[in-house]
């Protein structure tokens, strides 16, 4: 079979939209079929990977930080990233003027920095390109 | 002709903004492409077979293949047995083949 590669691009900042939820699991999908994978994100999407999210515990339901347990975005693209590591391979490439704006350049190992030309790349190197946009 | 595959995230009753994919994806059929509509996220909300929308029989009419994310439905409390009887259950894992096959062209609405 011919190698295939499936590029994604994100615009969601974490905790805002269930498109991130389902584009965590096309990537993770796509991995599993021995697929490789390019993500751009952008916008807010480069925030995903930030590194200093923290998980905390739940006031209101009285749940500590050890029984709530909620996942962080930046544990996912982590997650992704191990299933990604070589063969089949996935490239995340976060936007850096987008990074610059919003200040998120600590994130976790393996998010690389680019521009847009890298997502012109990317695509036309592709076996097909998804775009999922803000609402 | 091409593969076209619409992947509606929207809720119908939330937003007029699923006519556009009623329409293109209608439209694109009766060009004679080949068209799968996906239901993913609130998206399936429009697959319930009790809806009070026509958007997917128009569709199913049309000979466009309609989907429904499992996980999606499960969340919401779908369960096969209310289903339109056009939308068959799938998966992320169904979507992602149909992404990577040749000369497909994907629109995430």
């Amino acid at each position: 079979m011919a190698e295939k590669t499936l590029t994604i691009a994100l615009m969601d900042p974490p905790y805002e939209s269930a498109n991130s939820t389902t584009a965590f699991r096309l990537i993770a999908a796509a991995l599993q079929k021995g697929i490789n994978v390019n993500v751009f994100a952008y916008e807010g999407a480069v925030c995903l990977p930030i590194k200093d999210q923290a998980q905390h515990a739940n006031p209101v339901k009285g749940t500590t930080l050890e029984e709530e347990d909620h996942p962080n975005t930046k544990a996912f693209v982590s997650s992704v990233l191990e299933l990604g590591k070589d063969n089949p391979l996935l490239t995340w490439v976060n936007c850096g003027l987008c990074v610059d704006e919003r200040g998120a350049t600590s994130v976790v190992d393996g998010v690389k920095r680019g521009s847009p030309a890298d997502f012109l790349k990317m695509a036309n190197e592709s076996t097909n390109t998804l775009v999922i946009p803000t609402k | 002709m091409a593969n076209y595959v619409f992947i509606e995230s929207r809720d119908p009753f939330e937003s007029r903004d699923t006519d556009f994919v009623a329409e293109s994806a209608g439209g694109l059929r009766r060009l004679g492409n080949d068209v799968v509509v996906f239901l993913v996220q609130n998206g399936v909300l429009a697959a319930r077979k009790n809806a009070r929308s026509n958007y997917l029989s128009q569709l199913a009419e049309a000979d466009v293949i309609l989907l429904a994310d499992n996980f999606s439905l499960s969340e919401r409390g779908i369960e096969a047995s209310v289903l339109h009887g056009a939308v068959k259950e799938s998966s992320v894992e169904a979507l992602v083949d149909l992404l990577v096959a040749e000369g497909t062209k994907a629109i995430w609405h």
